[in-house]
């Protein structure tokens, strides 16, 4: 279950706590999020939706540290990250989180087995164990027959499929997806969504995403809204 | 390395810009052996010439000769090994163009002062024993297809005449950097067909017991000549080559420049264009980033691919360099001497690695400094 | 047919929004075209030495056989043969114009080093000033016959010590005073030292009355080679003649081979670099703006539209670059350099020379290098399916 405004400390899998970040963007300095503040437990699946500008993206982008907060605290798996070195975050990013973008940003060079491997790369895995890895992953997203082909022989579907793979290779055990259905036609997003869902429940994975695709939405346990740098109220979704 | 298939894919994005930049490269190095080539033709004799030997000659002039009389208080003087009358020569065979040096020498102690050419002792007992017998290096022999019998014919121009020499021996260098482009020949043969050389002699070759004698030697012998009508200057032999190649002049010089503006000018075209691809790629390297590749592991990626560039540019381009040195010297003047040496080679290579860093190092570090939040709203 | 109808502001602002990389692009040609013109400002310095050394009136009389004024001798009765034949030019007052030398080599200490370097010392005698006409004192006073007196030509002048006029120079074994500065327009001429061809014969132990070459001019219109049959053909002669412009293009072969090859070598192998260079760059440029040629392809611009306005603006850069390379190697024009002629074994000045031909051919191959290099890939961008271009950054 996830909570919002509590204090209390949990056991829950994430845990932020008045959070704040400031954009500036020439002189002007804007308050994207305004102390906010989060408990998420392991194997939830939460959508965040709102208004451009709300910091939905930034809020995502600081619990996958790849943003660091002006102030308050994120902590993860017991661990404080808001005040890793940018060292120890890429570090801990490697193990803990993956990501899934809305431009799929596969690189082009590389075929999809390769694409999949990429994080691998960093860890002292044999070149035999990696290949295993490699294709669980892509089995698991059902693409194990492309493994040869790059990106531009792909469609968008079997593309974010990829970049699902890629993400989910390295064990981690938060999936941070943002708009991964916005670059897709309706057919492909939904089967995205249905792979996204499967693996949250079957691999129990914390699924954090942000989209403004209201159908993508319902597929999460719960919706939260973000408006003016603050969560507003967590609804869970209507029953389907 | 596991992230060479990445760097590998990366360089082959664009084929034509591949082989732009490897183009680049291997130009930038190719002009590289050629400049080292030519220095080497004009300045790597001079490393040959043993330090204990000196030249004595006429004071006044180049071209005026000294009494053969000089010979015997010379080697009367302590510290001197052995001296040997010269003359220069300059024939033509058969071509002005055909550019070779000819020096009249007298045999006795001539192989001992000049330990650098291998010569063959019975090769060399002919010589002696035949006036009219020359010694040819390997170099003009190849380049002539000359055997040890064959009898040439050497146009006179100094010493005007048809004359003819009977090959003796052929012989090589005992070092790399020997000039195996001459010709000698006999002092007493010269002597007596031309009587206005008999007590004549262009320049003396001394050498000297030990290195430690060649100062003293200098102001001995010229000491002992000043205030007679045909005055000496002596001076090292080494010395006086380079003097020689002062003479040469700023052709170093401009070697040097034009050296370094063409590297230059390519290392920053080809970082220019290095830097482009990189930026092409920002939503890339911001992905790897994601992906827990560190800041460092990414400035290496990048360097990495200028470091390939670099490598295969450079090795096309020090091996056509090789290539077009072991076909010999176009100009027909420099001689054995137009060579590039392993060590030459290896300064190549390290030039490769200079430039492919420096080509390499501000995209490298732009990209090593992305941040990653900016870089995936850019796209 | 020539506008591309893509107005030029379009390429004036992106090469200010790129602007570092076109700067690259800039440079990068000026430093070709630089070097291509320095090359070839050497090679065309020295063979202009060479080439204005020789009078087309004039004939060099040697002795038959020889290769060189350093190679000949001859006695003085035949020179007194040679300067009456009625194809020899006279001067106001009758008189042959002619001059009989002398040539020896003597060290004097170059400036720039403070070494040794070989340095033709010329003794002559007879008319000199009117054989050689290009020659004229720009500082102190010609030399008196019989007096231990030298001039220097400029280059020597600016090359060697001790060679300011009013100086002292110990030349074998004997005390000469340097008297003044002559300038030979740029020949080989301007690295000598002339003195009195008798004296100097004294000097160097030879018998008084020989010369090693007779420089006559001619009357206009005399074929030389009829000039030199008769000379060969004379029974009381030993010489032979030969224009005096062949034999200067001649004495400078080896060196001259030498400096042209080299030149040409590194120029050649520029050119590619050059080309690589330029197409490299502006394959990036254009690619950079794969997106921006999508767009303009959609709103309607044509393909041709595109190219021209793309190999306008690479040609712009290349030719601002070609006219960099030029004005960075102007300075260099008229530098002195030296260098050994290994045909008469002296030290010879020459000085660089641009000229107007050379200077354009370098702005050409500029211009064709900017034309090759925006030519490819624009129209290997243009002729992409527009959907790919705006696909793709």
């Amino acid at each position: 279950m996830v909570s919002l405004n509590s204090s209390e400390t949990s056991n829950s899998h994430i845990s932020v706590r008045e959070l704040h970040k400031i954009y500036k963007r020439g002189s002007e300095s804007i308050d994207v999020l305004r102390g906010l503040n989060l408990d998420i437990e392991p194997g939830e699946f939460l959508a965040f939706m709102g208004p451009s500008g709300s910091g939905k993206t930034t809020l995502l982008n600081l619990i996958g540290g790849i943003d660091v907060p002006n102030s308050g605290t994120i902590v993860i798996d017991g661990q404080r990250i808001d005040n890793l070195s940018s060292s120890q975050l890429t570090h801990w990013r490697s193990r803990h989180v993956g990501f899934v973008f809305q431009m799929f940003n596969l690189i082009p060079v590389l075929n999809a087995f390769e694409n999949v491997e990429m994080p691998l790369l960093l860890t002292r895995l044999s070149k035999a164990q990696r290949r295993k890895h490699v294709e669980t992953a892509l089995e698991l997203v059902g693409l194990a027959d492309r493994m040869k082909h790059y990106p531009r022989q792909l469609s968008g579907g079997q593309e974010q499929r990829v970049a699902i793979a890629r993400a989910l290779v390295n064990d981690p055990s938060i999936l941070l997806c943002d708009e991964p259905t916005g670059d897709l036609d309706r057919e492909s997003a939904n089967e995205i969504m249905g792979l996204i869902q499967r693996l949250s429940n079957e691999q129990n994975k914390t699924v954090l995403m942000v989209t403004h695709d209201p159908v993508a939405a319902k597929c999460a346990d719960s919706v939260l809204h973000l408006e003016k740098g603050v969560l507003i109220e967590a609804v869970s979704p209507p029953e389907a | 390395m596991k992230y060479l298939r990445l760097i590998y894919a990366n360089i082959l994005r664009k084929k034509m810009r591949f082989f732009l930049t490897i183009g680049s490269f291997g130009v930038a190095l190719f002009l590289f052996g050629i400049l080292v080539a030519i220095h080497n033709g004009f300045y790597e004799g001079i490393n040959a010439v043993e330090d204990n030997r000196l030249i004595v000659r006429n004071k006044t002039s180049l071209l005026v000769f000294l009494p053969y009389s000089y010979k015997a208080k010379i080697e009367a003087m302590e510290g001197v090994e052995y001296v040997i009358p010269s003359v220069w020569f300059a024939g033509v065979y058969k071509d002005r163009k055909n550019f070779f040096s000819q020096f009249a020498i007298e045999t006795a102690g001539w192989a001992e002062t000049y330990p650098e050419y291998a010569i063959d002792k019975d090769q060399w007992s002919t010589f002696a024993m035949d006036r009219q017998g020359c010694m040819v290096g390997k170099a003009l022999a190849d380049k002539f297809g000359w055997k040890v019998g064959d009898r040439i014919p050497i146009e006179g121009t100094i010493f005007p005449g048809a004359w003819e020499f009977n090959i003796s021996g052929i012989f090589e260098g005992n070092k790399k950097n020997v000039d195996l482009n001459q010709m000698w020949i006999r002092y007493e043969y010269l002597a007596e067909s031309i009587p206005f050389m008999k007590g004549q002699v262009g320049w003396y070759a001394v050498k000297a017991n030990h290195t430690d004698y060649v100062n003293s030697l200098i102001s001995r012998i010229d000491g002992e000549f000043s205030n007679s009508p045909a005055e000496t200057k002596t001076e090292p032999e080494k010395i006086w080559m380079i003097g020689f190649a002062k003479q040469m002049g700023n052709i170093n010089l401009i070697l040097i420049s034009v050296g370094g503006v063409v590297i230059f000018t390519l290392l920053l075209v080809t970082g220019s264009t290095m830097a482009m691809s990189v930026r092409e790629r920002t939503s890339e390297w911001a992905t790897l980033k994601t992906l827990g590749y560190g800041d460092g592991l990414v400035l290496g990626l990048v360097l990495g691919e200028s470091f390939f560039y670099a490598f295969i540019g450079g090795a096309v381009g020090l091996g056509l360099a090789w290539l077009f040195v072991s076909n010999g010297d176009p100009t027909g003047m420099m001689g054995g001497l137009f060579a590039l040496s392993a060590g030459n080679i290896l300064t190549g290579i390290g030039l490769t690695l200079i430039t492919g860093f420096f080509a390499g190092v501000v995209p490298a570090v732009s990209a090593m400094k992305l941040r990653i939040v900016d870089a995936l709203r850019r796209v | 047919m020539f506008a591309s109808k893509i107005p030029i502001s379009y390429n004036l602002r992106s090469i200010r929004a790129r602007f570092t990389s076109t700067i690259v692009a800039v440079l990068g040609i000026a430093g070709v075209v630089a070097v291509f013109l320095a090359m070839l400002a050497m090679a065309n310095g020295f063979q202009s030495v060479m080439v204005s050394s020789g009078s087309p009136d004039n004939v060099m009389i040697r002795r038959a056989g020889s290769g060189s004024e350093m190679e000949s001798i001859f006695m003085l009765d035949e020179l007194r043969i040679v300067q009456d034949h009625p194809d020899v030019a006279r001067n106001d007052d009758g008189k042959p114009i002619y001059s009989g030398d002398v040539v020896v080599i003597v060290p004097l200490i170059m400036r720039s080093t403070g070494t040794e370097a070989n340095v033709q010392m010329r003794g002559i005698s007879g008319l000199t000033l009117e054989v050689r006409p290009q020659v004229r004192m720009i500082e102190g006073r010609f030399i008196e016959p019989g007096k231990a007196e030298v001039i220097v030509g400029s280059s020597a002048h600016k090359l060697y010590n001790g060679t300011e006029v009013g100086s002292e120079l110990a030349i074998g074994g004997r005390v000469w005073t340097v008297v003044g500065v002559f300038d030979a327009g740029g020949s080989s001429l301007d690295s000598e030292l002339w003195s009195d061809a008798i004296l100097t014969n004294e000097t160097f132990n030879r018998p008084p009355n020989i010369f090693q070459s007779v420089t006559l001019k001619l009357n206009p219109g005399v074929d030389f080679e009829a000039f030199n049959a008769q000379l060969r053909s004379d029974p009381r002669l030993t010489v032979s003649a030969q224009s005096e412009v062949e034999y200067y293009s001649q004495k400078s072969e080896l060196i001259s081979r030498l400096i042209t090859t080299l030149g040409f070598l590194i120029v050649f192998v520029m050119g590619f670099g050059a080309v690589f260079a330029s197409l490299n760059t502006m394959a990036s440029l254009i690619s950079a703006r794969n997106r921006e040629i999508g767009t303009l392809r959609a709103i309607g611009f044509k393909r041709h539209n595109l190219i021209l306005s793309f190999v306008m603006e690479s040609v712009f850069i290349s030719l601002i670059g070609g006219l960099l390379g030029c004005l960075l190697v102007l300075p260099l024009n008229g530098v002195q350099a030296s260098t050994m002629n290994w045909d008469t074994f002296s030290h010879v000045g020459f000085s660089l020379k641009l000229n107007s031909t050379m200077i354009l051919s370098a702005l050409g191959f500029a211009v064709i290098m900017g034309f090759i290099g925006g030519l490819i890939p624009a129209s290997h961008a243009a002729n992409r399916p527009i959907v790919d271009s705006l696909r793709r950054a």
